[in-house]
């Protein structure tokens, strides 16, 4: 439902920038890539030698419902909006193997009606109310995102309780959902950077975390209704779901009025499917394209380990901002690309650093030795002003994330799947300060980057030196 | 928020919007030079202009720009179209004085002929970068047909030939005759000393050289027809429609908007009942640039080559409703309540009322309160947008569609 803003628009406003920001790598994504991991993926941000002001005091509240569900908030009342953020376990990974693309499917169908309102009364009603939201898929939820001004959220909750627990699921509708949802897969293989992030996510996580959300178009295309009502059935349940507020809201008559919403809604979401490893370390994809894209992903610590920010620090070291080292050895001292950056994906306990550049066929092998051979470095340890750099980037990005009610609703869930618990700010910022060039060269020495996955997109394959597989 | 404007000597004007309470402060540079303002033969110019800007100035080298701003924490870039450049950064507010010393050293380039040869390199992995994504670079081939010989039709980036063979010597001269005083706005929002940053461009900017230098402008002669193209290689069928719309100074520009937001942005518009909800394409939009002496409606849609023809005809008959029939009085106040909602939402973060304000003021000198805002979008009638469908038919437009559908030309 959010297609209408993707990659392909700020082409033809052909508002060409410097670099790639943060912003403009959230449009280049798939509409269907995970708030989770993009959550994780970038706090771009904050500080060294002053302290910046991250806003006091906070006050964040956590309610388990009987029922299971999970009620988050915290209070920004600076803000006139508040921000909401629903989220059901019915990520991809719980696909069946043969109908991968199931969750997103069922997020195009819970979307086209439910309990009063039909489709169309569904979208005019949200969009009488001015609230801004959108879907998304990641690999353990769907989750629904809305702004919206503090007195609509006694508005907008029904309606969003609608969606989770009295969704009509058209059966008419099927097909529509379906066209669309192919046409979406078929689209992003035009999209050589997209592609090649796929072909690289589906060799360095083990299934079924490996899989694209909007699945294959044969697995899509045998999808069928009691596949997504049964779906729906299975996991749209509460002891799993989890609703975040933050902004300007009361925390008491919030609680009351999704205890009121949601206070019949039972039972228990399933597990994940399985794991299983299909590891194929090197893959070239042939491509008809001018550049040739490449993809290399080291393991990471996860977001509850608790040499998480000594990860993060060395991952904002090697790609954190202009100063980097990608930035600086792949682009600004030898020219060998526009796009270069790493970034960092979490699945409930595994990560991994995702590195890309995309460059001329011609220059490709150089820019791949180059990239490995920074990321090999990375083992030798970082100065001390680089990680202040660091330091400095994650507080101002920790300080702008106070001005954004609905990224502060999604972080509030990122910390409760991947922590069990929500991290106060000036507990995070805590462990900024505390990161120090020891510890993080320490961390660097006992984990290397190693373990690579290497895939390359383009006319030609490269040469892979033996030594880093 | 108060807003504040001065005017140095030279003429360069400061303006901010000012949000004492505001946790960060946004600073941008808004230059009034785009593709636009490019003689051919250097075509691409001002992009690479933009990226040399990063590359230093006086003793500082691109190092250390690249340093002294992550240093502060900043989220900073720079962009470039048609008809302007901008720098911008937000930080922290304690990190204001410093973000501004380095974006005035931005516009100053030194133009040092080896980062020249470097930065090329970049600038044509962009170019080719661009050319790998659909829809393959035909977004340019129909604004230059659209526009004919008006300079809106020029290509911002450029092309292999153009950019390869520009020289330093060339990009000084463009720089002198463009970067002055009388061109540069700078915009800021959010927590701002109105005081010390009155200060700090008579200091960093007070020696701009101040000479006028007028633009041309021009009444567009539009072409239209279609034009297709054939990419064996990719998946879907790309299709890009540009048609005239109200230019920036027209009055009718806010009526524009409320159409583009009725028939294609977003949920709930006509383009999305009509090909997003029945699975017709994988993308659809409407949108509405404008500039000072024109506007352009541009569509955008994406589809399995199968569904092309009939999506297009879809499209032909939704724009000959709208002209004929109008929009209903349901569908126009649907999307003020959405328009507004978003105006106010968007105004709790100071980098996206940067653009907003500093864009306006560089376009059309103007500046609006988000309260005078929310005037104009409860003022507008349904007659008003009628008027703009009427008189801009969208159905009159040049179209370029790409894919793998077989060439040819009607």
């Amino acid at each position: 439902m959010t297609h209408l803003i993707t990659t392909k628009l700020i082409l033809y406003y052909r508002i060409v920038s410097f670099k790639v920001t943060a912003f403009l790598l959230r449009m280049a994504g798939s509409a269907r890539e995970t708030a989770q991991d993009r959550f994780h993926g970038f706090r771009q941000a904050g500080s060294g030698k002053i302290a910046p002001v991250v806003p006091q005091p906070e006050s964040q509240f956590i309610h388990r419902f009987d029922n299971g569900l999970v009620l988050l908030g915290e209070s920004m009342p600076w803000l006139d909006s508040v921000g909401l953020a629903l989220a059901v376990p019915a990520g991809s990974a719980f696909d069946p193997e043969d109908r991968a693309g199931l969750a997103s499917l069922t997020t195009e169908m819970v979307l086209r009606g439910a309990g009063s309102r039909d489709s169309r009364q569904f979208l005019e009603d949200l969009e009488n109310l001015g609230i801004i939201w959108s879907e998304a898929v990641s690999r353990l939820h769907i989750v629904l995102t809305a702004t919206m001004r503090a007195s609509q959220l006694s508005e907008a909750l029904p309606i969003f309780a609608d969606v989770l627990l009295r969704p009509r699921l058209p059966r008419e509708e099927l097909e529509p959902a379906r066209q669309g949802l192919i046409q979406e897969i078929r689209a992003d293989r035009d999209l050589p950077e997209v592609k090649l992030r796929r072909e690289l996510r589906r060799r360095c996580f083990p299934y079924p975390w490996n899989r694209p959300t909007q699945g294959e178009e044969e697995t899509v295309a045998a999808i069928e209704w009691e596949d997504v009502r049964d779906f729906v059935d299975q996991h749209f349940r509460p002891d799993g779901s989890i609703i975040a507020v933050a902004g300007r809201f009361d925390w008491d008559e919030t609680k009351a009025l999704v205890e009121r919403l949601f206070r019949d809604w039972t039972g228990v979401a399933p597990s994940p499917l399985p794991w299983r490893w299909e590891r194929e370390r090197v893959k070239h994809v042939p491509y008809d394209s001018q550049q040739t894209h490449i993809g290399v992903a080291y393991k990471s610590v996860p977001y509850d380990h608790p040499d998480y920010f000594l990860a993060r620090a060395s991952l904002g070291v090697l790609s954190g901002g202009t100063s980097a080292r990608l930035f600086m050895e792949v682009r600004e001292k030898r020219g060998l690309c526009y796009t270069v950056q790493a970034t960092y994906h979490v699945i409930k306990n595994m990560a991994a650093v995702f590195c890309y550049s995309g460059t001329t066929a011609e220059r490709a092998q150089e820019t791949l030795d180059v990239l490995l051979g920074e990321i090999s470095r990375l083992k030798e340890g970082v100065q001390s002003e680089e990680l202040e750099r660091v330091k400095v980037q994650i507080k101002s990005s920790l300080v702008f994330e106070q001005e954004s009610s609905a990224s502060r609703a999604r972080s509030l869930i990122g910390d409760w799947v991947l922590l069990g618990r929500v991290r106060p700010v000036t507990e995070l910022k805590q462990s900024i300060d505390a990161l120090t060039v020891h510890a993080v060269n320490r961390f660097l020495a006992e984990n290397p980057p190693d373990d690579f996955t290497i895939v390359t997109l383009g006319p030609h394959a490269l040469e892979v030196p033996r030594e880093v597989l | 928020m108060r807003f504040y404007s001065h005017i140095l000597p030279n003429g360069l004007e400061v303006i901010a919007e000012c949000s004492p309470s505001a946790f960060s402060t946004a600073l941008g540079f808004f230059v009034r030079v785009g593709a636009r303002d490019e003689p051919e033969d250097i075509s691409g110019v001002s992009h690479f202009l933009e990226h040399m800007a990063f590359k230093g100035s006086g003793s500082r080298t691109a190092d250390d720009i690249n340093r002294e701003f992550d240093e502060i924490g900043a989220v900073y870039n720079a962009m470039t179209s048609y008809d302007s450049t901008i720098y911008y950064a937000a930080v922290l507010p304690e990190y204001m004085e410093k973000a501004f010393e380095l974006l005035a050293c931005l516009i100053r380039p030194a133009i040092r002929p080896d980062d020249f040869e470097l930065e090329k390199k970049v600038i044509l992995e962009e170019i080719r970068m661009y050319l790998d994504q659909p829809p393959y670079g035909i977004d340019e081939t129909c604004r230059r047909r659209f526009f004919k010989t008006h300079p809106l039709g020029q290509s911002v980036l450029g092309t292999v030939e153009s950019i390869s063979a520009l020289t330093p010597e060339q990009m000084r001269m463009y720089y002198q005759q463009r970067y002055t005083a009388r061109n540069i706005i700078v915009g800021t929002t959010g927590c701002v000393d109105f005081d010390k940053l009155v200060a700090l461009a008579e200091r960093y900017c007070g020696d701009l050289n101040s000479e006028e230098n007028e633009r041309i402008q021009l009444r567009p002669d539009p072409a239209f027809g279609t034009f297709r193209h054939h990419k064996p290689s990719a998946t879907q069928q790309y299709v890009i429609q540009i048609a005239e719309a109200p230019p920036a100074t027209s009055p009718e520009r806010f009526a524009g908007r409320f159409l583009t937001a009725i028939v294609g942005s977003s949920t709930a518009s006509r383009m999305y009942w009509e090909f997003l909800d029945p699975g017709r394409a994988d993308s659809v939009s409407l949108t509405y640039e404008s500039y000072e002496d024109a506007g352009i409606f541009v569509t955008f849609l994406s589809c399995a080559p199968e569904m092309l023809e009939e999506n297009l005809e879809r499209l032909r008959k939704l724009y000959n409703q709208l002209e004929t029939e109008g929009v209903s009085a349901e569908e126009l106040s649907r999307v003020k309540n959405k328009m507004a909602a978003s105006l106010v939402l968007a105004a709790e973060r100071p980098s996206s009322r940067l653009f907003a304000i500093g864009s306006e003021r560089l376009t059309t000198g103007e500046y609006r309160s988000v309260e005078e805002e929310l005037k104009i979008i409860d003022s507008i009638t349904l007659d008003d947008v009628n008027r703009v469908a009427e008189k801009y038919p969208l159905s009159c437009n040049a179209t370029e569609i790409i894919g793998p559908m077989p060439q040819g030309s009607s």
